[in-house]
């Protein structure tokens, strides 16, 4: 095996990586704050998905040329971005608040309850077969020479994942909501005291989460190209994976999360056939957590009586 | 007779004395009733003896399963989200033990028992190592696990048969034999066979957990569910506990296996024991009510009857009415199904969080929490 195909899966694992970090995150922020594990997540990102879908095939986007297109990008993210962002606000709101001092698994079943619920959605808005995604962005090669490639759609996840990520670190560190949130995950009853009005932290996480997810909605429609009714589940499986290995309430821990679980995809691939992916990235996971059970940038608590 | 009749208040609803004794009999024995009432049906009701006694074993079964489940995650607290793999392990065992494709051909009792035996000890393999991790991870690992298993019975073709799965499995050949006598089951002939014995089966796990419930284990397990350092300091060794409850869960989601493939005499393919049967076990069993024997059998007969039983009718009656003429899925039960399941679980939870029949230590812990 050559030098050039490895590093060639490399390149494809971290693209497809950093799309699985995007809904990583989702995940993380909300279980940091309320620990949960957000099982409807992965078919938010599906309902992303589809709306992006039909405002393409609304808006005629295909037929335009190439500026346009990449400002019809732009704009797409942002209106998938907030749809999902208040859609999971909205059910926040109405699912899983009246349940915060409820038994711990009581918000588990709801959120399965509520993904149920999407996957119907969206199998009523695009059917029960998978669809295409038009193709906005040609797979052409960016790079000289045809032994590497890095196509124009691996340059569209950076573009859209990188800022979002370095958005999210900053508003995370240095805004007073960030610093909020951060509060609110170390321990609610002392923010509550320091006056932080934690059900509205709660809202902007949600928020941010599902606007991260919307996010890559887009990038999934535009990258992958086929999207279906059913795709949110194994989507939302591997993010979740993502965010368990980075450590999960960990934000730098999901990114790295995610761009393990593309680079171990992409090269399990490669090693050992595509039909063994799913057995390796959770085999891996599994080892992984024996011997660090935190996760991989987690931080190790200790158990209070 | 005539003589208490004429004594009967003329107004009133007051009942007589043997209706209301029936009920004091009744709400102390209603798992009694319900047996003699499940047992009986199949001699009355003709339905049973078709499709719909199928469809009611598999509901059974799958009590079998949840229960097992319920070992883990209601009584002592480990939050297992991948118990189909057993169910798949203790399928495909017993189908490897018995098909005749393959050399051992071994009978159904033996092949049942060793299969019990192998997913007991890969929930051992698996509990192990993975003790120490704490809830949610817990959660995650086993999940995981649950991939790895659907993956390998996917791959694994010379053994498992890939996406065909396994088939035919022998059903339990000329009639059960105990100590020699043949009982003269004909499951191959009437399957009804298969509702007694998973009905049989069921009502034994029940019974064995209840006594289970009240020994020295089971009330170790809940110590450790409500809290591990205590447990600890009262001398109870929570690993040893926590790894018998992983081994007796998977035993049993084993035993269900191998009901599921003889009944259905083949394993289907891998696809059948994947995430989504482990999830909607998980949400019969917190439905229920965790912890809670009761509470499991009717969060069961709740999801996994509408799933199988309800499901079905319901598409075949509004097909037969000609609601539908076009095949819309708007119009179709089927096409509503996972809508409806989503709302009854977020409903459920709303209204009643502690499940709809918890176990009176949960309830009263919710209360306290809430005072």
């Amino acid at each position: 095996m050559s030098t050039e195909i490895l590093l060639q899966q490399c390149l494809i694992g971290l693209a497809n990586g950093a799309l699985v970090a995007l809904v990583a995150l989702g995940y993380t922020m909300v279980y940091g704050i309320v620990r949960l594990i957000n099982f409807a997540h992965g078919d938010l990102v599906m309902l992303g998905a589809c709306l992006a879908l039909s405002l393409v095939e609304f808006t005629g986007l295909t037929a335009a040329g190439p500026v346009t297109t990449w400002i019809g990008i732009a704009g797409l993210v942002l209106a998938c971005g907030l749809c999902c962002g208040s859609l999971n606000v909205l059910v926040d709101r109405v699912v899983y608040r009246p349940l915060r001092g409820a038994p711990k698994l009581a918000p588990l079943v709801s959120a399965i309850g509520v993904s149920f619920i999407f996957m119907n959605v969206g199998l009523f808005w695009i059917g029960p077969a998978d669809r295409s995604f038009p193709p906005l962005v040609p797979a052409t090669n960016l790079l000289a020479g045809d032994r590497l490639q890095f196509t124009a759609r691996d340059l569209l996840v950076v573009a859209i994942v990188v800022p979002l990520m370095v958005a999210l670190t900053v508003l995370v560190r240095a805004t007073p909501l960030g610093r909020a949130m951060r509060a609110v995950a170390q321990d609610p009853v002392a923010a509550t005291l320091m006056g932080v009005d934690v059900e509205r932290v709660i809202a902007a996480t949600f928020f941010l989460g599902g606007f991260l997810g919307g996010a890559a909605s887009v990038v999934h429609g535009l990258t992958i190209t086929t999207i279906g009714f059913q795709m949110g589940f194994l989507n939302g499986l591997y993010a979740f994976t993502a965010a368990v290995l980075g450590g999960i309430g960990s934000v730098p821990g999901a990114v790295v999360g995610g761009l393990v679980i593309g680079l171990v995809r992409a090269l399990s691939s490669l090693l050992v056939g595509e039909r063994w992916t799913g057995a390796v990235v959770f085999g891996i996971l599994i080892v992984i957590l024996v011997f660090r059970p935190e996760g991989l940038l987690g931080r190790r608590t200790v158990d209070k009586v | 007779m005539s003589e208490r009749d004429a004594v009967r208040p003329v107004r009133g609803r007051r009942p007589g004395p043997l209706w209301s004794r029936t009920r004091r009999w009744l709400r102390r024995h209603w798992d009694l009733a319900a047996l003699v009432l499940l047992a009986v049906a199949p001699a009355v009701v003709p339905a049973l003896g078709g499709a719909l006694g199928g469809q009611v074993t598999i509901v059974f079964i799958s009590c079998i399963l949840a229960l097992g489940l319920n070992v883990m995650v209601g009584s002592t607290g480990l939050v297992h989200l991948g118990i189909a793999a057993f169910f798949g392990i203790g399928a495909f065992c017993h189908a490897i033990l018995t098909v005749p494709t393959e050399p051992f051909r071994w009978s159904f009792l033996p092949a049942a028992a060793l299969s019990v035996v192998v997913t007991a000890g890969v929930g051992l393999a698996l509990g192990a190592p993975t003790l120490r991790l704490r809830g949610d991870y817990l959660a995650i690992v086993t999940l995981g696990f649950g991939e790895v298993v659907k993956v390998s019975l996917r791959n694994l073709e010379q053994v498992t048969g890939g996406m065909k799965g396994l088939n035919p499995v022998p059903p339990p050949a000329a009639g059960l034999r105990l100590g020699g006598v043949d009982l003269g089951m004909q499951f191959a002939v009437d399957p009804r066979w298969f509702y007694a014995l998973a009905l049989v089966t069921l009502a034994v796990v029940v019974v064995a957990l209840r006594r289970l419930e009240r020994s020295r284990l089971g009330r170790a397990w809940m110590a450790v569910r409500e809290d591990e350092l205590a447990a600890a300091a009262t001398g109870i060794s929570a690993s040893r506990v926590k790894l018998s409850a992983f081994a007796l869960s998977s035993a049993l989601a084993g035993l269900a296996g191998c009901l599921y493939a003889a009944c259905l005499s083949t394993t289907a393919d891998p696809n059948a024991y994947d995430f989504n049967r482990s999830v909607m076990v998980l949400c019969a069993v917190i439905l229920g009510g965790l912890g809670s024997i009761p509470g499991t059998l009717v969060g069961v007969a709740l999801l996994v009857g509408f799933d199988t039983v309800l499901a079905p009718w319901a598409d075949a009656a509004i097909q037969q009415s000609g609601i539908n003429p076009g095949g819309s899925m708007l119009l179709s039960f089927s096409g509503w199904r996972l809508a409806l399941f989503g709302f009854v679980l977020v409903l459920v939870m709303r209204l009643k969080p502690a499940g709809l029949m918890p176990s009176r230590r949960m309830a009263a812990e919710l209360r306290e929490a809430r005072a």
